[in-house]
């Protein structure tokens, strides 16, 4: 009795070793094919793009077909740079954030604040079904309200537009979650020192909450700022640059179509998809720190 | 009416008729009366569900949170109705304590202590704030303990000296009445202890409602005892007199621990 008791326990541990092996082994494959794909992405623009990123990449515009040309005849590194599209994308996120953030804040304290009451519901289903609109779809709304309805031309503001609605369902949700998970107690609190509602809200939920917001903004930013398709519809491109949000307007993503449909501007396409990604991924990494923090 | 309703000179809080249902039929609280004695600490005991926090909560109007709250009858203040109050300037005069500690998470101690101003939008001048602050802290005891790091948020402190806290950012607006739900039952029992001590101290100053689910700590430090029994007010009595000889054979039965 006791002896078999023993034979089981070990053959137990034995199996339960071997399990553990199995599923370390399981895991390490599998984090290996998550990585390689990223890790494969950002060593061959690396290697080809790195050349292009120098002062002028910053600070310069695209260089025209004729110069592109020239120097690579030469042999020459491309002149110019992407300022125009740096400039662009930071306008166009700029004001799609100012439409975006405090519109979907709004809205996630009110699905907060409605928990379970029907059109609560609704409204959530609508924001999850706005989230699966494909982007190029975003594009064409924006045209017709803003191109078509507003500034009768190509705009930033379209752009923005397009970008805002597809931040709008991310925000949303985040702002929600981040709002549940924070202690009913703290707005308990806030209740007994007699403060009024919306100060709750605003003065001790958000606080409480910022870092859990400002993850989800940033996400929804990195998000979007890769964004080509709504942007060909709305904001065109420009190959100067633009600050006056009702003209057409460059962007990093349509700077990389272009240099993409041009022989010679071949270069600049990995250099700008090297700083797009680059930035892409620094958001998400302070993203990520944030809301490390937070928890 | 019950005999057994204590006859109270000048009560503090006087309610009455109090019935509070969550919903059409779920009645919580079944026609309360009973008066409040001043500078005392009242308990309210009775078994998990009968009706303790709803009371509390009612006082200072806190369970209106709840959806479909209906509440009749009257709670009265020194003789005004609370229902004739605005719920900031009756939170002012009624502070409240929780079960669980919950200093706000993102404010220091400092501002802690004075976030019932602050959050309020009342405008004080830095030494006006300052005195308030220490003195609520030196009120709970806590002031010697934290003065060092008043500008640091609260969450190193214990789960005992954040509810020191919690009593000092209540006591900063110089209620008349402090409701606390359980205050101690999440808590050691050498915070447990020193809270205990403290209430006894507080009462000099203020009113104290205490719900509680430890008897002896109902025997230890209150004044008066309610018994709640599904939603009614059985018993209120002296403590004293209700632990030596209770009038209703539920009391006895809960207070011999046959049930709860
Ligand atoms: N938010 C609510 N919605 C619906 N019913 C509730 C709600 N809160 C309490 N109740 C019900 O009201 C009754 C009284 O609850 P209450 O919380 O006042 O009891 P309690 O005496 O404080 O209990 P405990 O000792 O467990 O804290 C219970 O039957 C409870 O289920
Ligand atoms: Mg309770």
């Amino acid at each position: 009795m006791d002896s078999k008791e023993r034979i089981a326990e070990g053959e137990n541990s034995n199996w339960r070793e071997r399990k553990d092996k199995l599923f370390f082994g399981i895991v390490v494959i599998l984090s290996f094919i998550t990585i390689s794909p990223i890790a494969l992405i950002l060593y061959k623009l690396i290697v080809k793009g790195y050349k292009q990123i120098n002062l002028d990449f910053f600070f310069k515009v695209a260089p025209d077909t004729l110069q592109a040309m020239t120097a690579v005849r030469n042999g020459e590194l491309l002149p110019g740079g992407i300022a125009n599209g740096i400039t662009g994308t930071l306008l166009m996120v700029a004001v799609a954030s100012v439409i975006a953030i405090p519109l979907s804040i709004l809205i996630g304290i009110f699905l907060y604040e409605n928990q379970g009451k029907q059109y609560a519901n609704l409204i959530r289903s609508l924001t999850d079904i706005l989230q699966g609109v494909p982007s190029v779809v975003l594009g064409i709304i924006a045209y017709i309200w803003i191109v078509q309805g507003i500034t009768k031309g190509f705009s930033a503001l379209a752009g923005s537009v397009a970008l805002a609605i597809m931040m709008l369902p991310l925000i949303i949700r985040s702002t929600e979650e981040t709002l549940k998970m924070l202690p009913i107690s703290i707005k308990e609190a806030g209740a007994a020192l007699g403060v009024p509602y919306h100060k709750i809200i605003l003065k001790v939920m958000i606080p409480s909450g910022f870092s859990g917001l400002m993850t989800g903004i940033l996400l929804s930013i990195s998000r979007v700022i890769g964004e080509t398709a709504p942007l060909m519809l709305t904001t065109l491109g420009s190959t100067a640059i633009n600050l006056n949000i009702t003209k057409p307007t460059s962007a990093v993503p349509l700077q990389i179509w272009e240099f993409y449909n041009n022989p010679n501007m071949i270069d600049l396409v990995w250099s700008s998809s090297l700083f797009l990604l680059g930035f892409v991924l620094t958001l998400n990494i302070i993203a990520k720190r944030i809301s490390n923090q937070f928890n | 009416m019950n005999e057994n309703i204590l006859q109270i000179q000048h009560p503090v809080l006087s309610i009455s008729n109090l019935m509070i249902a969550y919903g059409k039929d779920k009645s919580a609280v079944r026609d309360v009366t009973a008066d409040v004695k001043r500078n005392a600490i009242t308990a309210i005991m009775g078994p998990s569900g009968c009706g303790k926090s709803t009371l509390l909560r009612a006082i200072n109007r806190m369970h209106e949170l709840y959806p479909n709250i209906q509440t009749t009858g009257d709670i009265l203040l020194n003789g005004e109705s609370i229902y004739k109050m605005s719920t900031t300037r009756l939170r002012r005069k009624i502070g409240m304590v929780f079960q669980r500690p919950n200093p706000f998470p993102t404010m220091s101690i400092y501002e802690n202590v004075i976030a019932g101003y602050d959050l309020n939008g009342s405008k004080l001048k830095k030494g006006e704030k300052d005195a308030i602050v220490e003195s609520s802290l030196h009120d709970v005891g806590l002031f010697e303990e934290v003065k060092d790091s008043l500008n640091k948020k609260g969450n190193f402190l214990s789960g005992g000296q954040q509810q020191r806290l919690c009593i000092a950012r209540a006591l900063a607006f110089k209620p008349e009445v402090i409701l606390m739900d359980e205050p101690t039952s999440a808590l050691d029992p050498l915070s447990t202890a020193k809270i205990e001590d403290l209430l006894v101290e507080l009462k000099k100053q203020y009113t104290i409602v205490l719900v509680t689910h430890n008897m002896s700590q109902a025997a230890r430090i209150s004044d008066n005892a309610m018994f709640m029994y599904l939603g009614e007010l059985v018993e209120y009595d002296k403590t004293k007199k209700m632990f030596t000889n209770p009038a209703d054979s539920r009391t006895e039965g809960y207070l011999t621990g046959k049930f709860g």
